[in-house]
Protein backbone atom coordinates (compact mmCIF):
# COMPACT_ATOMS: atom_id res chain seq x y z
CA UNK A 1 0.00 0.00 0.00
CA UNK A 2 1.42 3.44 -0.94
CA UNK A 3 4.77 2.05 -1.02
CA UNK A 4 6.03 4.20 -3.96
CA UNK A 5 5.24 7.23 -1.57
CA UNK A 6 6.73 6.85 1.80
CA UNK A 7 4.87 8.94 4.37
CA UNK A 8 6.74 10.83 6.31
CA UNK A 9 6.02 11.21 10.27
CA UNK A 10 7.92 13.51 12.88
CA UNK A 11 7.99 15.38 15.84
CA UNK A 12 9.97 18.59 15.58
CA UNK A 13 11.41 19.75 18.99
CA UNK A 14 7.87 19.69 20.37
CA UNK A 15 6.99 20.97 24.20
CA UNK A 16 4.05 18.29 25.41
CA UNK A 17 2.23 18.74 28.52
CA UNK A 18 -0.76 17.25 30.18
CA UNK A 19 -2.70 19.85 32.30
CA UNK A 20 -0.05 22.35 32.69
CA UNK A 21 2.34 19.37 33.81
CA UNK A 22 5.31 19.36 31.10
CA UNK A 23 5.52 15.65 29.82
CA UNK A 24 8.60 16.84 27.09
CA UNK A 25 10.55 19.20 26.13
CA UNK A 26 12.02 20.16 22.73
CA UNK A 27 11.20 16.56 22.13
CA UNK A 28 12.58 15.67 18.26
CA UNK A 29 11.61 12.31 16.84
CA UNK A 30 11.89 11.01 13.16
CA UNK A 31 9.94 7.90 12.26
CA UNK A 32 11.26 5.96 9.42
CA UNK A 33 9.05 5.30 6.13
CA UNK A 34 8.14 1.59 5.61
CA UNK A 35 9.86 0.66 9.27
CA UNK A 36 8.69 -1.20 12.59
CA UNK A 37 9.76 1.32 14.92
CA UNK A 38 9.10 1.09 18.73
CA UNK A 39 9.01 3.08 21.50
CA UNK A 40 10.05 2.01 24.75
CA UNK A 41 10.62 3.31 28.06
CA UNK A 42 9.43 3.75 31.40
CA UNK A 43 5.92 4.85 33.14
CA UNK A 44 5.66 8.12 32.94
CA UNK A 45 8.68 8.88 30.00
CA UNK A 46 5.91 10.27 28.01
CA UNK A 47 6.61 7.58 25.25
CA UNK A 48 1.95 7.16 25.16
CA UNK A 49 2.03 11.48 25.19
CA UNK A 50 4.45 11.69 22.23
CA UNK A 51 2.45 9.34 20.07
CA UNK A 52 -1.23 10.81 20.69
CA UNK A 53 0.57 14.41 19.78
CA UNK A 54 1.91 11.93 16.13
CA UNK A 55 -1.73 11.40 15.92
CA UNK A 56 -3.28 14.36 16.12
CA UNK A 57 -4.88 13.78 19.87
CA UNK A 58 -2.64 16.24 21.94
CA UNK A 59 -1.96 19.80 20.77
CA UNK A 60 1.80 20.48 21.48
CA UNK A 61 2.30 23.79 23.55
CA UNK A 62 4.89 24.49 20.85
CA UNK A 63 7.12 22.96 18.25
CA UNK A 64 4.91 20.80 15.06
CA UNK A 65 4.45 17.40 14.21
CA UNK A 66 5.11 16.70 10.76
CA UNK A 67 3.02 14.16 8.22
CA UNK A 68 3.78 14.32 4.88
CA UNK A 69 5.58 17.42 5.62
CA UNK A 70 2.44 19.13 6.67
CA UNK A 71 1.99 20.37 10.29
CA UNK A 72 -0.55 18.03 11.19
CA UNK A 73 -2.88 20.26 13.14
CA UNK A 74 -3.19 22.29 10.08
CA UNK A 75 -4.87 19.27 8.26
CA UNK A 76 -8.43 18.25 9.06
CA UNK A 77 -9.43 14.90 11.15
CA UNK A 78 -10.27 13.87 8.23
CA UNK A 79 -7.27 14.03 6.26
CA UNK A 80 -5.04 12.86 8.93
CA UNK A 81 -7.17 10.08 9.40
CA UNK A 82 -6.99 8.94 5.50
CA UNK A 83 -3.01 8.79 6.35
CA UNK A 84 -2.45 7.99 9.77
CA UNK A 85 -4.21 5.54 11.81
CA UNK A 86 -4.49 4.79 15.40
CA UNK A 87 -4.86 2.19 17.51
CA UNK A 88 -6.06 3.55 20.73
CA UNK A 89 -5.74 2.42 24.58
CA UNK A 90 -9.08 3.18 25.52
CA UNK A 91 -11.43 2.08 22.45
CA UNK A 92 -14.82 1.06 23.91
CA UNK A 93 -16.76 -1.39 21.91
CA UNK A 94 -20.22 -0.64 21.74
CA UNK A 95 -22.27 -3.55 23.57
CA UNK A 96 -23.54 -5.97 21.06
CA UNK A 97 -21.52 -5.25 18.06
CA UNK A 98 -20.57 -7.68 15.73
CA UNK A 99 -17.40 -7.90 13.86
CA UNK A 100 -17.93 -6.30 10.55
CA UNK A 101 -20.26 -3.70 11.76
CA UNK A 102 -16.77 -2.61 13.87
CA UNK A 103 -14.49 -3.03 11.10
CA UNK A 104 -16.32 -1.28 9.05
CA UNK A 105 -16.34 1.66 11.01
CA UNK A 106 -13.03 1.95 9.93
CA UNK A 107 -13.89 3.22 6.58
CA UNK A 108 -15.51 6.44 7.98
CA UNK A 109 -12.82 8.90 6.81
CA UNK A 110 -13.25 7.50 3.34
CA UNK A 111 -16.66 7.74 3.11
CA UNK A 112 -18.36 12.08 2.68
CA UNK A 113 -22.11 12.96 3.88
CA UNK A 114 -24.30 10.25 2.64
CA UNK A 115 -22.46 8.74 0.89
CA UNK A 116 -23.95 5.05 0.59
CA UNK A 117 -21.35 1.75 1.47
CA UNK A 118 -19.44 0.93 -1.45
CA UNK A 119 -17.84 -1.86 -3.02
CA UNK A 120 -14.20 -0.81 -2.32
CA UNK A 121 -15.67 -0.07 1.17
CA UNK A 122 -16.70 -3.94 1.74
CA UNK A 123 -13.28 -4.85 -0.49
CA UNK A 124 -11.21 -2.79 2.39
CA UNK A 125 -13.42 -4.48 5.31
CA UNK A 126 -12.85 -7.60 3.67
CA UNK A 127 -9.30 -7.59 3.12
CA UNK A 128 -9.11 -5.87 6.80
CA UNK A 129 -10.44 -8.69 8.23
CA UNK A 130 -8.41 -11.82 6.12
CA UNK A 131 -4.95 -9.77 7.30
CA UNK A 132 -6.14 -10.10 10.82
CA UNK A 133 -7.46 -14.00 10.66
CA UNK A 134 -11.15 -12.86 11.65
CA UNK A 135 -13.02 -13.54 8.67
CA UNK A 136 -14.30 -16.50 10.23
CA UNK A 137 -16.16 -14.65 13.16
CA UNK A 138 -16.86 -11.51 11.15
CA UNK A 139 -20.71 -11.86 12.22
CA UNK A 140 -20.14 -13.07 15.59
CA UNK A 141 -20.66 -10.07 18.68
CA UNK A 142 -17.15 -8.45 19.73
CA UNK A 143 -17.59 -9.07 23.31
CA UNK A 144 -18.17 -13.17 22.77
CA UNK A 145 -14.63 -12.87 21.59
CA UNK A 146 -11.10 -13.86 23.50
CA UNK A 147 -8.83 -10.96 24.11
CA UNK A 148 -6.38 -11.66 21.91
CA UNK A 149 -9.19 -11.58 18.84
CA UNK A 150 -10.67 -8.65 20.37
CA UNK A 151 -7.68 -6.87 19.63
CA UNK A 152 -7.22 -8.35 16.80
CA UNK A 153 -10.70 -6.58 15.38
CA UNK A 154 -9.32 -3.28 16.92
CA UNK A 155 -6.62 -3.62 14.43
CA UNK A 156 -8.93 -4.83 11.42
CA UNK A 157 -10.85 -1.58 12.11
CA UNK A 158 -7.06 0.41 11.92
CA UNK A 159 -6.77 -1.26 8.58
CA UNK A 160 -9.66 -0.97 6.92
CA UNK A 161 -8.63 2.62 7.23
CA UNK A 162 -6.26 2.05 4.63
CA UNK A 163 -3.08 4.43 5.83
CA UNK A 164 0.29 4.33 5.21
CA UNK A 165 0.75 4.79 8.69
CA UNK A 166 -0.40 3.10 11.73
CA UNK A 167 0.25 4.30 15.55
CA UNK A 168 -0.32 1.51 18.18
CA UNK A 169 -1.39 2.61 21.94
CA UNK A 170 0.20 -0.95 24.00
CA UNK A 171 -1.34 -3.19 21.66
CA UNK A 172 -0.12 -6.07 23.92
CA UNK A 173 -1.29 -4.69 26.91
CA UNK A 174 -3.77 -7.40 28.76
CA UNK A 175 -2.73 -10.35 26.00
CA UNK A 176 -1.71 -13.46 27.67
CA UNK A 177 2.05 -14.29 25.96
CA UNK A 178 0.97 -16.36 23.01
CA UNK A 179 -1.71 -13.80 21.81
CA UNK A 180 1.14 -11.24 22.71
CA UNK A 181 3.67 -13.06 20.48
CA UNK A 182 0.42 -13.48 17.60
CA UNK A 183 -0.09 -10.11 17.61
CA UNK A 184 3.45 -8.49 16.72
CA UNK A 185 3.86 -11.22 13.89
CA UNK A 186 0.61 -9.97 12.72
CA UNK A 187 1.97 -6.05 13.04
CA UNK A 188 5.47 -7.37 11.65
CA UNK A 189 3.48 -8.86 8.36
CA UNK A 190 2.10 -6.06 7.72
CA UNK A 191 5.10 -3.96 8.24
CA UNK A 192 7.21 -6.49 5.79
CA UNK A 193 4.03 -7.55 3.15
CA UNK A 194 2.34 -4.04 3.23
CA UNK A 195 4.80 -1.35 3.60
CA UNK A 196 2.96 -0.29 6.72
CA UNK A 197 4.72 2.36 8.62
CA UNK A 198 3.93 1.34 12.04
CA UNK A 199 4.82 2.60 15.70
CA UNK A 200 4.39 0.71 18.46
CA UNK A 201 4.32 1.67 22.35
CA UNK A 202 5.47 -1.75 24.00
CA UNK A 203 6.05 -2.36 27.55
CA UNK A 204 8.41 -5.79 27.14
CA UNK A 205 11.42 -4.98 25.97
CA UNK A 206 12.30 -8.04 24.49
CA UNK A 207 9.19 -8.08 22.23
CA UNK A 208 10.80 -4.58 21.34
CA UNK A 209 13.95 -5.88 20.94
CA UNK A 210 12.80 -9.02 19.10
CA UNK A 211 10.32 -6.86 16.48
CA UNK A 212 11.65 -3.28 15.51
CA UNK A 213 13.57 -2.16 12.88
CA UNK A 214 13.91 0.88 14.82
CA UNK A 215 13.96 1.19 18.40
CA UNK A 216 13.33 4.24 20.03
CA UNK A 217 14.08 4.76 24.15
CA UNK A 218 12.56 7.48 25.95
CA UNK A 219 13.12 9.06 29.40
CA UNK A 220 12.00 11.99 30.95
CA UNK A 221 10.01 13.42 27.68
CA UNK A 222 13.39 12.85 26.20
CA UNK A 223 14.82 10.72 23.17
CA UNK A 224 17.72 8.59 25.13
CA UNK A 225 18.87 6.51 21.71
CA UNK A 226 17.13 5.57 18.61
CA UNK A 227 17.78 3.04 16.21
CA UNK A 228 18.73 -0.82 15.22
CA UNK A 229 17.90 -2.69 18.95
CA UNK A 230 21.28 -4.38 18.08
CA UNK A 231 23.21 -1.10 17.50
CA UNK A 232 22.22 0.60 20.64
CA UNK A 233 20.41 -1.92 23.00
CA UNK A 234 23.40 -2.28 25.71
CA UNK A 235 23.58 -3.15 29.26
CA UNK A 236 24.33 0.66 30.01
CA UNK A 237 21.51 1.52 28.04
CA UNK A 238 18.64 -0.27 29.76
CA UNK A 239 20.51 0.61 33.34
CA UNK A 240 20.40 4.26 32.58
CA UNK A 241 16.71 4.48 31.47
CA UNK A 242 15.02 1.83 33.10
CA UNK A 243 17.37 1.48 36.11
CA UNK A 244 17.40 -1.81 36.01
CA UNK A 245 21.10 -3.85 36.19
CA UNK A 246 20.75 -6.13 33.49
CA UNK A 247 22.65 -8.62 31.64
CA UNK A 248 22.34 -8.54 27.58
CA UNK A 249 22.73 -11.79 25.70
CA UNK A 250 21.63 -13.07 21.93
CA UNK A 251 18.36 -13.93 21.31
CA UNK A 252 19.11 -17.56 20.27
CA UNK A 253 16.12 -17.69 17.68
CA UNK A 254 16.35 -14.18 16.72
CA UNK A 255 19.51 -12.70 16.98
CA UNK A 256 18.81 -9.89 18.54
CA UNK A 257 19.27 -8.71 22.10
CA UNK A 258 17.73 -10.61 25.12
CA UNK A 259 17.28 -7.90 28.37
CA UNK A 260 17.99 -10.17 31.23
CA UNK A 261 16.86 -8.50 34.47
CA UNK A 262 19.75 -9.11 37.19
CA UNK A 263 17.38 -8.36 40.20
CA UNK A 264 18.12 -9.05 43.96
CA UNK A 265 19.55 -12.67 42.57
CA UNK A 266 22.25 -10.48 40.32
CA UNK B 1 -23.47 5.78 6.06
CA UNK B 2 -21.65 2.78 7.64
CA UNK B 3 -24.66 0.89 8.54
CA UNK B 4 -25.97 -2.00 6.47
CA UNK B 5 -29.27 -3.36 5.84
CA UNK B 6 -30.55 -5.73 8.82
CA UNK B 7 -33.48 -7.65 10.25
CA UNK B 8 -36.16 -4.40 9.92
CA UNK B 9 -39.16 -7.33 10.92
CA UNK B 10 -39.68 -5.88 14.74
CA UNK B 11 -39.49 -2.70 13.46
CA UNK B 12 -41.94 -2.93 10.17
CA UNK B 13 -44.49 -4.49 13.15
CA UNK B 14 -43.94 -1.60 15.42
CA UNK B 15 -44.50 0.64 12.14
CA UNK B 16 -47.76 -1.32 11.55
CA UNK B 17 -48.65 -0.82 15.46
CA UNK B 18 -48.13 2.73 15.14
CA UNK B 19 -50.76 3.14 12.03
CA UNK B 20 -53.24 1.09 14.05
CA UNK B 21 -53.21 3.29 16.99
CA UNK B 22 -53.32 6.44 14.37
CA UNK B 23 -56.31 5.05 13.00
CA UNK B 24 -58.13 4.39 16.31
CA UNK B 25 -56.74 7.80 17.38
CA UNK B 26 -59.00 9.51 14.78
CA UNK B 27 -61.60 7.52 14.15
CA UNK B 28 -62.87 6.17 17.82
CA UNK B 29 -65.02 8.19 19.45
CA UNK B 30 -68.61 9.68 20.37
CA UNK B 31 -71.18 10.40 17.62
CA UNK B 32 -68.35 10.37 15.29
CA UNK B 33 -67.56 8.06 11.89
CA UNK B 34 -70.56 5.66 12.37
CA UNK B 35 -68.97 1.89 11.26
CA UNK B 36 -66.75 1.75 8.06
CA UNK B 37 -68.70 3.65 6.10
CA UNK B 38 -68.53 6.13 8.05
CA UNK B 39 -64.96 5.85 8.04
CA UNK B 40 -65.06 5.64 4.02
CA UNK B 41 -66.80 8.54 4.23
CA UNK B 42 -64.33 10.71 6.19
CA UNK B 43 -61.79 9.68 4.35
CA UNK B 44 -63.51 10.60 0.87
CA UNK B 45 -64.53 13.56 2.26
CA UNK B 46 -68.13 12.78 2.18
CA UNK B 47 -68.48 13.23 5.82
CA UNK B 48 -70.47 16.32 7.47
CA UNK B 49 -68.61 19.52 7.86
CA UNK B 50 -69.07 18.89 11.51
CA UNK B 51 -67.80 15.23 11.68
CA UNK B 52 -64.44 16.65 9.09
CA UNK B 53 -63.83 18.90 11.31
CA UNK B 54 -63.33 17.06 14.13
CA UNK B 55 -61.46 14.23 13.03
CA UNK B 56 -59.33 16.49 10.38
CA UNK B 57 -59.20 19.81 12.14
CA UNK B 58 -58.65 18.64 16.08
CA UNK B 59 -57.78 14.97 15.85
CA UNK B 60 -55.53 14.96 13.13
CA UNK B 61 -53.50 17.54 14.13
CA UNK B 62 -53.24 16.60 17.34
CA UNK B 63 -52.60 13.10 16.10
CA UNK B 64 -49.94 14.69 13.89
CA UNK B 65 -48.43 16.37 17.05
CA UNK B 66 -48.02 13.46 18.92
CA UNK B 67 -46.16 11.48 16.43
CA UNK B 68 -44.20 14.02 16.03
CA UNK B 69 -43.64 15.29 19.06
CA UNK B 70 -42.75 11.97 19.71
CA UNK B 71 -40.42 11.30 17.56
CA UNK B 72 -38.59 14.05 18.30
CA UNK B 73 -38.21 13.23 21.40
CA UNK B 74 -37.26 9.54 20.93
CA UNK B 75 -34.55 11.36 18.47
CA UNK B 76 -33.63 13.39 21.46
CA UNK B 77 -32.97 10.52 23.56
CA UNK B 78 -31.15 8.59 21.22
CA UNK B 79 -28.28 11.04 20.95
CA UNK B 80 -28.37 12.50 24.78
CA UNK B 81 -27.93 8.43 26.07
CA UNK B 82 -25.64 7.88 22.70
CA UNK B 83 -23.27 10.37 23.71
CA UNK B 84 -23.45 9.98 27.88
CA UNK B 85 -23.26 6.32 26.74
CA UNK B 86 -25.85 5.40 29.39
CA UNK B 87 -29.87 4.60 29.14
CA UNK B 88 -30.02 6.80 31.93
CA UNK B 89 -28.17 10.07 30.26
CA UNK B 90 -31.33 10.93 28.35
CA UNK B 91 -32.82 14.68 28.38
CA UNK B 92 -35.88 13.97 30.60
CA UNK B 93 -33.78 12.39 33.57
CA UNK B 94 -30.95 14.72 33.17
CA UNK B 95 -33.49 17.98 33.55
CA UNK B 96 -33.15 19.85 29.72
CA UNK B 97 -36.63 19.73 29.39
CA UNK B 98 -37.18 21.66 33.06
CA UNK B 99 -34.93 23.90 31.83
CA UNK B 100 -36.68 24.13 28.46
CA UNK B 101 -40.37 24.73 30.89
CA UNK B 102 -37.87 27.26 32.88
CA UNK B 103 -37.65 29.29 29.70
CA UNK B 104 -41.05 29.01 28.49
CA UNK B 105 -42.32 30.11 32.11
CA UNK B 106 -39.66 33.11 31.86
CA UNK B 107 -41.40 33.73 28.36
CA UNK B 108 -44.76 33.48 29.43
CA UNK B 109 -44.06 36.01 32.88
CA UNK B 110 -41.92 38.84 30.60
CA UNK B 111 -43.33 38.39 27.23
CA UNK B 112 -46.86 36.99 27.40
CA UNK B 113 -48.24 33.84 25.86
CA UNK B 114 -46.41 33.96 22.67
CA UNK B 115 -45.64 31.25 20.67
CA UNK B 116 -42.55 32.00 19.12
CA UNK B 117 -41.17 33.57 21.86
CA UNK B 118 -42.05 29.98 24.39
CA UNK B 119 -40.37 28.25 21.26
CA UNK B 120 -37.31 30.56 21.87
CA UNK B 121 -37.32 30.38 25.33
CA UNK B 122 -37.33 26.68 25.71
CA UNK B 123 -34.37 26.04 23.11
CA UNK B 124 -32.69 28.66 25.39
CA UNK B 125 -33.63 27.39 28.78
CA UNK B 126 -32.34 23.67 27.71
CA UNK B 127 -29.59 24.75 26.48
CA UNK B 128 -28.76 26.53 29.46
CA UNK B 129 -29.87 23.40 31.50
CA UNK B 130 -27.29 21.87 29.46
CA UNK B 131 -24.11 23.97 29.69
CA UNK B 132 -25.03 23.91 33.79
CA UNK B 133 -25.15 20.30 34.05
CA UNK B 134 -21.90 20.28 31.59
CA UNK B 135 -20.07 22.71 33.66
CA UNK B 136 -20.65 21.18 37.19
CA UNK B 137 -20.19 17.56 36.10
CA UNK B 138 -16.82 18.75 34.37
CA UNK B 139 -13.81 17.44 36.34
CA UNK B 140 -10.85 16.64 33.76
CA UNK B 141 -13.35 15.40 30.87
CA UNK B 142 -17.09 14.05 31.52
CA UNK B 143 -18.41 10.65 32.90
CA UNK B 144 -21.35 9.79 32.03
CA UNK B 145 -22.62 8.96 35.57
CA UNK B 146 -21.77 12.08 36.89
CA UNK B 147 -23.44 13.94 34.15
CA UNK B 148 -26.64 12.17 35.17
CA UNK B 149 -25.91 12.49 38.76
CA UNK B 150 -25.83 16.41 38.47
CA UNK B 151 -28.47 16.11 35.50
CA UNK B 152 -30.55 14.89 38.41
CA UNK B 153 -29.79 17.46 40.50
CA UNK B 154 -30.34 20.41 38.57
CA UNK B 155 -33.46 19.03 37.15
CA UNK B 156 -34.89 19.03 41.17
CA UNK B 157 -33.59 22.67 41.55
CA UNK B 158 -34.55 23.83 38.37
CA UNK B 159 -38.43 22.09 39.14
CA UNK B 160 -38.56 23.88 42.33
CA UNK B 161 -37.52 27.21 40.70
CA UNK B 162 -40.38 26.65 38.08
CA UNK B 163 -42.59 26.20 41.06
CA UNK B 164 -41.61 29.37 42.85
CA UNK B 165 -41.82 31.20 39.41
CA UNK B 166 -45.39 29.98 38.99
CA UNK B 167 -45.94 31.53 42.62
CA UNK B 168 -44.98 34.76 41.73
CA UNK B 169 -46.26 35.56 38.77
CA UNK B 170 -49.83 36.77 38.20
CA UNK B 171 -52.46 34.30 38.57
CA UNK B 172 -53.13 34.08 34.66
CA UNK B 173 -49.89 33.69 34.15
CA UNK B 174 -49.36 30.54 36.75
CA UNK B 175 -53.15 29.54 35.31
CA UNK B 176 -51.88 29.14 31.54
CA UNK B 177 -48.12 27.42 33.38
CA UNK B 178 -49.92 25.38 35.61
CA UNK B 179 -51.93 23.61 32.46
CA UNK B 180 -48.62 23.95 30.47
CA UNK B 181 -46.56 22.26 33.40
CA UNK B 182 -48.09 18.87 33.21
CA UNK B 183 -48.07 17.92 29.29
CA UNK B 184 -50.41 18.17 27.53
CA UNK B 185 -51.41 17.76 23.82
CA UNK B 186 -54.95 19.53 24.74
CA UNK B 187 -55.52 22.39 21.94
CA UNK B 188 -53.18 20.92 19.50
CA UNK B 189 -54.60 22.55 15.98
CA UNK B 190 -52.74 22.88 12.68
CA UNK B 191 -51.11 26.60 13.21
CA UNK B 192 -49.94 25.39 16.30
CA UNK B 193 -48.34 21.98 15.32
CA UNK B 194 -47.05 22.78 11.37
CA UNK B 195 -44.19 25.13 12.39
CA UNK B 196 -43.35 23.41 15.37
CA UNK B 197 -43.39 20.38 13.11
CA UNK B 198 -41.15 21.46 10.54
CA UNK B 199 -38.62 22.53 13.16
CA UNK B 200 -38.30 19.43 14.29
CA UNK B 201 -38.10 17.39 11.43
CA UNK B 202 -35.55 19.70 10.45
CA UNK B 203 -33.46 19.06 13.81
CA UNK B 204 -34.46 15.12 13.13
CA UNK B 205 -32.31 15.58 9.87
CA UNK B 206 -29.53 17.03 11.49
CA UNK B 207 -29.30 14.31 13.53
CA UNK B 208 -29.34 11.73 10.85
CA UNK B 209 -26.99 13.15 9.16
CA UNK B 210 -23.98 13.33 12.05
CA UNK B 211 -25.41 9.56 12.53
CA UNK B 212 -22.14 7.89 12.00
CA UNK B 213 -20.45 10.71 14.06
CA UNK B 214 -22.41 9.53 16.74
CA UNK B 215 -21.94 6.15 16.24
CA UNK B 216 -18.22 6.82 16.42
CA UNK B 217 -17.98 8.91 19.16
CA UNK B 218 -19.35 5.83 21.57
CA UNK B 219 -16.02 4.27 21.12
CA UNK B 220 -14.62 6.96 22.82
CA UNK B 221 -12.90 10.35 21.85
CA UNK B 222 -9.36 8.98 21.31
CA UNK B 223 -10.86 6.33 18.60
CA UNK B 224 -13.56 8.48 16.86
CA UNK B 225 -10.93 11.15 16.32
CA UNK B 226 -8.32 8.82 15.14
CA UNK B 227 -10.93 7.77 12.54
CA UNK B 228 -11.58 11.39 11.12
CA UNK B 229 -14.60 12.54 13.55
CA UNK B 230 -13.90 16.32 14.81
CA UNK B 231 -14.55 14.96 18.56
CA UNK B 232 -15.44 18.47 20.20
CA UNK B 233 -17.38 19.93 17.07
CA UNK B 234 -19.32 16.84 16.31
CA UNK B 235 -20.23 16.65 20.10
CA UNK B 236 -21.21 20.00 20.46
CA UNK B 237 -23.73 20.29 17.40
CA UNK B 238 -25.22 16.98 18.82
CA UNK B 239 -26.23 18.08 22.08
CA UNK B 240 -27.51 21.19 20.33
CA UNK B 241 -29.72 18.95 18.52
CA UNK B 242 -30.61 16.96 21.35
CA UNK B 243 -31.32 19.90 23.40
CA UNK B 244 -32.90 21.98 20.88
CA UNK B 245 -35.82 19.01 19.80
CA UNK B 246 -36.26 18.59 23.62
CA UNK B 247 -36.93 22.15 24.00
CA UNK B 248 -39.17 22.49 20.71
CA UNK B 249 -41.32 19.66 21.67
CA UNK B 250 -41.64 21.35 25.42
CA UNK B 251 -42.19 24.64 24.34
CA UNK B 252 -45.48 23.27 22.50
CA UNK B 253 -46.89 20.24 25.05
CA UNK B 254 -44.66 21.24 28.23
CA UNK B 255 -42.43 18.87 29.76
CA UNK B 256 -43.23 15.02 28.44
CA UNK B 257 -41.48 12.63 30.66
CA UNK B 258 -40.50 8.94 30.07
CA UNK B 259 -40.37 8.76 25.87
CA UNK B 260 -36.74 9.87 25.42
CA UNK B 261 -36.03 7.84 27.93
CA UNK B 262 -37.38 4.67 26.93
CA UNK B 263 -37.89 5.12 22.81
CA UNK B 264 -34.05 4.53 22.06
CA UNK B 265 -33.85 1.25 24.78
CA UNK B 266 -37.16 -0.37 23.15
CA UNK B 267 -35.93 0.35 19.37
CA UNK B 268 -33.01 -0.93 20.08
CA UNK B 269 -34.23 -4.10 22.00
CA UNK B 270 -36.34 -4.63 18.99
CA UNK B 271 -33.68 -4.13 16.36
CA UNK B 272 -31.37 -6.50 18.70
CA UNK B 273 -29.05 -3.68 17.65
CA UNK B 274 -25.61 -2.18 18.79
CA UNK B 275 -26.04 1.17 18.66
CA UNK B 276 -28.95 3.20 19.60
CA UNK B 277 -30.63 3.81 16.27
CA UNK B 278 -31.94 7.10 15.48
CA UNK B 279 -34.91 6.28 13.06
CA UNK B 280 -35.40 3.14 15.27
CA UNK B 281 -36.15 5.42 17.94
CA UNK B 282 -38.16 8.42 15.97
CA UNK B 283 -40.47 5.60 14.91
CA UNK B 284 -41.01 4.13 18.42
CA UNK B 285 -40.88 8.17 20.54
CA UNK B 286 -43.96 8.46 18.15
CA UNK B 287 -45.50 5.22 18.77
CA UNK B 288 -45.03 5.42 22.43
CA UNK B 289 -46.42 9.23 22.70
CA UNK B 290 -49.38 8.31 20.16
CA UNK B 291 -50.41 5.62 22.35
CA UNK B 292 -49.83 7.43 25.47
CA UNK B 293 -51.89 10.06 24.05
CA UNK B 294 -54.48 7.54 23.01
CA UNK B 295 -54.75 6.35 26.82
CA UNK B 296 -55.14 9.32 27.68
CA UNK B 297 -58.40 10.23 25.75
CA UNK B 298 -59.98 7.47 26.16
CA UNK B 299 -58.75 5.45 29.62
CA UNK B 300 -61.39 7.45 31.44
CA UNK B 301 -64.44 8.13 30.18
CA UNK B 302 -65.38 11.45 29.42
CA UNK B 303 -62.22 13.06 31.07
CA UNK B 304 -58.93 13.85 29.09
CA UNK B 305 -56.09 13.21 31.04
CA UNK B 306 -52.75 15.62 30.42
CA UNK B 307 -50.47 13.16 28.14
CA UNK B 308 -47.59 14.09 30.25
CA UNK B 309 -49.60 11.95 32.95
CA UNK B 310 -49.76 9.37 31.62
CA UNK B 311 -45.75 8.81 30.38
CA UNK B 312 -44.64 9.82 33.85
CA UNK B 313 -47.15 7.15 35.70
CA UNK B 314 -45.40 4.51 32.67
CA UNK B 315 -41.95 6.01 32.77
CA UNK B 316 -41.75 5.51 36.79
CA UNK B 317 -42.20 2.13 36.52
CA UNK B 318 -39.82 2.13 33.84
CA UNK B 319 -36.99 4.09 35.20
CA UNK B 320 -37.23 1.67 38.54
CA UNK B 321 -36.36 -1.29 36.58
CA UNK B 322 -33.30 0.67 34.84
CA UNK B 323 -31.79 2.33 37.95
CA UNK B 324 -32.39 -1.18 39.81
CA UNK B 325 -30.44 -2.91 36.78
CA UNK B 326 -27.59 -0.05 36.30
CA UNK B 327 -26.89 -0.81 40.13
CA UNK B 328 -26.34 -4.33 39.55
CA UNK B 329 -24.27 -3.81 37.11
Amino acid sequence: MNSNSPSLLAAESVTLSYDQTVIAKNLSVQIPPEKFSVIVGPNGCGKSTLLRAMSRLLVPESGKVLLNGRNIHEQTTKDVAKQLGLLPQSAIAPDGIKVMDLVSRGRFPHQKWFQPWREEDQDAVDKAMAATHITDFAHQHVDQLSGGQRQRVWVAMALAQQTPVLLLDEPTTYLDIAHQIELLDLFQDLNQKNGHTMVAVLHDLNHACRYADNLIAMKDGHVVATGKPSDIVTEDLIESVFGLPCLIIEDPISGTPLVIPKGRQG
Amino acid sequence: MTSRPRNPSLVLIAFILTLVVLFATLFTGQQVAQGTKGIWQLLTGDASQYQSIVVWQWRASRALGALIIGAGLGVSGAVFQSLVRNPLGSPDITGFNVGAFTGVLLSIAWFGNLYWMSVLGAILGGLCAALLVYLFAYREGHSGFRLIIVGIAISATLTAFNQWLSLSVSLETAMTAALWSAGSLNGMTWSKVLPAAILLILLMLIALAMNSRMKLLEMGDDTAAALGVSVNKSRLALMFVGVSLTAVATAITGPIAFISLAAPQIARRLENNASISLTASALVGAMLLLAADFLAQHAWQGITLPVGLVTISLGGLYLVYLIVREGRL
